[in-house]
């Protein structure tokens, strides 16, 4: 496969330099953290439960249709600001700096299938450290698509476009799955490790937990209206399913998106991890409601150069991060929601079949030896 | 069943129907000064003192179980978004009508809370609070002679103790560097002028500072006194040496504030507390490796400051993050990420 290498004309200077620059830009936000940051997280919190809670006030009578309409949008909603704008940037440890122990990574529980604790591992350890390198990267595809040409076709793929939306259905419990490595797992000679099975326990204690709340006992409250009840919180864990997927789809996958060697990493500098993370996501444009509703990761790129940072500042830094890909001759991937949706779908099924012995690519090809 | 059971079955209930989070977490957003709520408090009013001292007026929530006068509490403010503790005397008596309570701040060079406290507080802010304590509080035994000694924000205690407790002969000593520079001014000049108090007021910047050795020039009965004494580190130190000179080391009671000072070099001893094992560490080392070398289980991810898998409370002593230099000290609450800092001086951390 002939690979154009995005970066062939930086020097290894140029990296390092580029790594300085990104560095500095870390600084100026870290020393300028402050009220503004920490009043922004508590109003959305504030703002998210007094949603929820008046949302499944409402759903006390969803037998009446209106009621059912607007808390299941108000408990969508919620759910959406819980797991993406809260939950996944306070477990990146994006509001530690406060010392509040209510809003802290190691004290946060989310409303998500998967345990706190392992979701950090699988997703703040593996993927934000092995961002795009194929064979570490298990977000690649979550080990049931194929989603670079380099990876390799098995038939199985053929059905990947079916096995991609059924994943975006009962997203989190996909994500749940993913993080007990469940794949791996679930072969003869690890099925009795002790550490998985006591993983494995957790993730049930907390399906039970999750259960119970959304599909018993909100809709036992509700009495005469425990079907409608059960229905709306069914659809609001859905549409918050299908959103968040949508979101992280867009973060990785669209063309244009490149994909690393696991070799290529072997001491890797700090330029040169700035460097992939930059080639390795792509953003999505839109509102300030946009952003806010996709946890800011729209802003993916600055999210993967710098998970540590309070969300509500990646915004505010995107165009001096723009200004440096320019500058450096580097493409930032960035298009709207239903283009960037679009992309991804499209990849996912183009690669559901085996790659062409000699295809025409609409654009270069997505691997680096970097 | 008791109603203590049942309590307890319903809350649970109650958490089942709230999980992941607790219903405290949503009952803190309507009232987090709530029975049951963590200790919390409401500043209500901040009344300056001098140029840099401020009384902070606070409603305490339904969990505060009161002090004895003389005691100090740890209270925990937002600063700049960054949840802070320190610990200052009440200076209101332990039966205030109204139930408030308040402390008195004097601004320190430097000083986050204390600034914070005296300039920018506003009334409305919400506080983190704990149960007051200490043990610098005058026995329920009144002692028929007392001596309050006392220098600069020292007084505070002591005028929690005068505030609430009317004690037949008490001598104040204070020193403070100018008249404009005593903390209570009025309150001690009222006192004296009712009897309640015989004051001796220096100032430092004129009369220089007080030299112990000849505190009989000034209390020639101090002796015969139960002496509470309050300030600087050196007059305290000074104090404490005369006392124990004259053999009346047990008549001296002494209150200090001040952070232990730190030796922040390159490196130092790293104790870990779980373990309790303790080892040399340079100051280039991430705690990481140090402890994982020294056979402690260690939580460990990206070993590069990004995932936060490895964050650990430091205990004591401070620590240097290798990417920025920058130096954290030890306080309830901080967490560190041991994969990117370094011993700075002698450490203890929670592994």
């Amino acid at each position: 496969m002939t690979a154009i290498d995005p970066t062939a004309h930086l020097s290894d200077e140029q990296v390092e330099q580029l790594g300085r620059e990104l560095d500095a830009l870390r600084d100026e936000v870290i020393s300028s953290r402050g009220e503004r940051d920490a009043a922004y997280i508590r109003k959305v919190i504030s703002v998210q439960r007094k949603l929820e809670m008046s949302s499944r006030g409402v759903l006390l009578f969803s037998l009446f249709p209106p009621a059912w309409l607007v808390g299941t949008a108000g408990l969508s909603v919620a759910k959406i600001l819980e797991n993406m704008e809260i939950g996944h940037n306070v477990l990146h440890g994006q509001w530690d700096w406060m010392r509040d122990p209510k809003v802290h990574s190691t004290s946060w529980e989310w409303d998500h299938v998967s345990p706190a604790a392992q979701w950090k591992h699988s997703h703040n350890e593996l993927h934000h450290t092995y961002t795009n390198v194929i064979g570490k990267d298990n977000d690649l595809g979550y080990g049931i698509m194929r989603v670079d040409e380099d990876q390799r076709w098995h038939p199985f793929h053929l059905g990947q476009p079916l096995w991609n939306f059924i994943n975006a259905c009962f997203f989190e419990y996909g994500v749940a799955a993913y993080d007990l490595e469940l794949g791996k797992n679930l072969r003869k000679s690890r099925r009795k490790d002790p550490e998985f099975r006591a993983r494995a326990r957790e993730v049930g204690k907390k399906i039970r937990k999750q259960v119970l709340k959304d599909y018993v006992l909100h809709p036992l409250l509700s009495g005469p209206s425990f079907l409608t009840t059960l229905a709306a919180t069914f659809t609001a864990n859905l549409v918050r399913n299908l959103w968040s997927h949508s979101v992280i789809m867009c973060g990785h996958f669209p063309e244009g998106v490149q994909t690393f060697e696991r070799r290529s990493i072997v001491g890797e500098t700090r330029g040169q991890w700035y460097l992939r993370q930059m080639l390795g996501s792509a953003n999505i444009s839109g509102s300030k409601l946009l952003h806010v509703m996709t946890g800011n990761l729209s802003h993916q790129i600055e999210h993967h150069l710098f998970p540590d940072l309070p969300s509500n500042r990646y915004g505010e830094i995107a165009p001096k991060v723009r200004e440096v890909f320019d500058r450096y001759g580097l493409e930032y991937v960035t298009g709207s929601l239903p283009k960037q949706l679009f992309s991804a779908w499209r990849k996912v099924f183009r690669l559901s079949l085996p790659n062409r012995e000699v295809r025409t690519p609409d654009r270069a090809p997505e691997r680096v030896a970097a | 069943m008791t109603r203590v059971a049942l309590r307890a079955r319903a809350l649970r209930l109650l958490e089942m129907v709230t999980t992941p989070l607790l219903p405290s977490d949503y009952l803190d957003l309507v009232d987090p000064l709530r029975a049951g709520a963590d200790l919390r408090g409401r500043i209500e009013a901040v009344h300056p003192e001098t140029a840099d001292a401020a009384t902070v007026v606070i409603k305490p929530g339904r969990g505060w179980k009161g002090h004895v006068a003389g005691q100090y509490v740890r209270v925990g403010v937002d600063v700049d978004g960054v949840r802070l503790w320190r610990a200052y005397s009440v200076t209101s008596p332990a039966n205030r009508a109204d139930g408030r309570i308040t402390i008195t701040v004097k601004a320190v060079p430097g000083g986050k809370v204390s600034n914070h406290l005296v300039r920018r507080a506003e009334p409305g802010a919400v506080i983190q609070l704990d149960q007051a304590t200490g043990d610098f509080v005058l026995p329920a035994t009144r002692p028929a002679k007392v001596l309050y000694l006392t220098a600069g924000s020292g007084i505070t205690p002591a005028m929690g103790m005068m505030r609430d407790a009317d004690l037949a002969d008490v001598v104040v000593l204070h020193s403070a560097p100018t008249g404009a520079d005593v903390i209570f001014r009025d309150d001690l000049h009222d006192l004296a002028a009712d009897g309640a108090i015989r004051l001796i007021e220096r100032h430092t910047d004129t009369d220089g500072v007080l030299d112990i050795a000849r505190l009989d020039e000034h209390v020639p009965d101090w002796a015969e006194r139960e002496t509470w004494a309050c300030g600087p580190v050196g007059m305290l130190d000074a104090a404490e040496e005369h006392w124990a000179r004259h053999g009346l080391a047990d008549r001296l009671h002494t209150e200090r504030f001040r952070p232990v000072v730190l030796a922040t070099g390159d490196g130092g001893a790293v104790t870990f507390t779980t373990t309790g094992r303790t080892v040399e560490a340079d100051g280039s080392t991430p705690l990481l490796d140090v402890g994982e070398r020294a056979g402690v289980l260690m939580p460990s991810g990206c070993r590069m400051g990004i995932c936060f898998g490895c964050v650990t409370p430091l205990r004591a002593g401070s620590v240097q993050d290798l990417r920025t230099g920058e130096i954290t000290t030890a306080e309830p609450g901080v967490l560190i990420q041991t994969c990117v800092s370094a011993a700075a001086g002698a450490c203890e951390i929670e592994r």
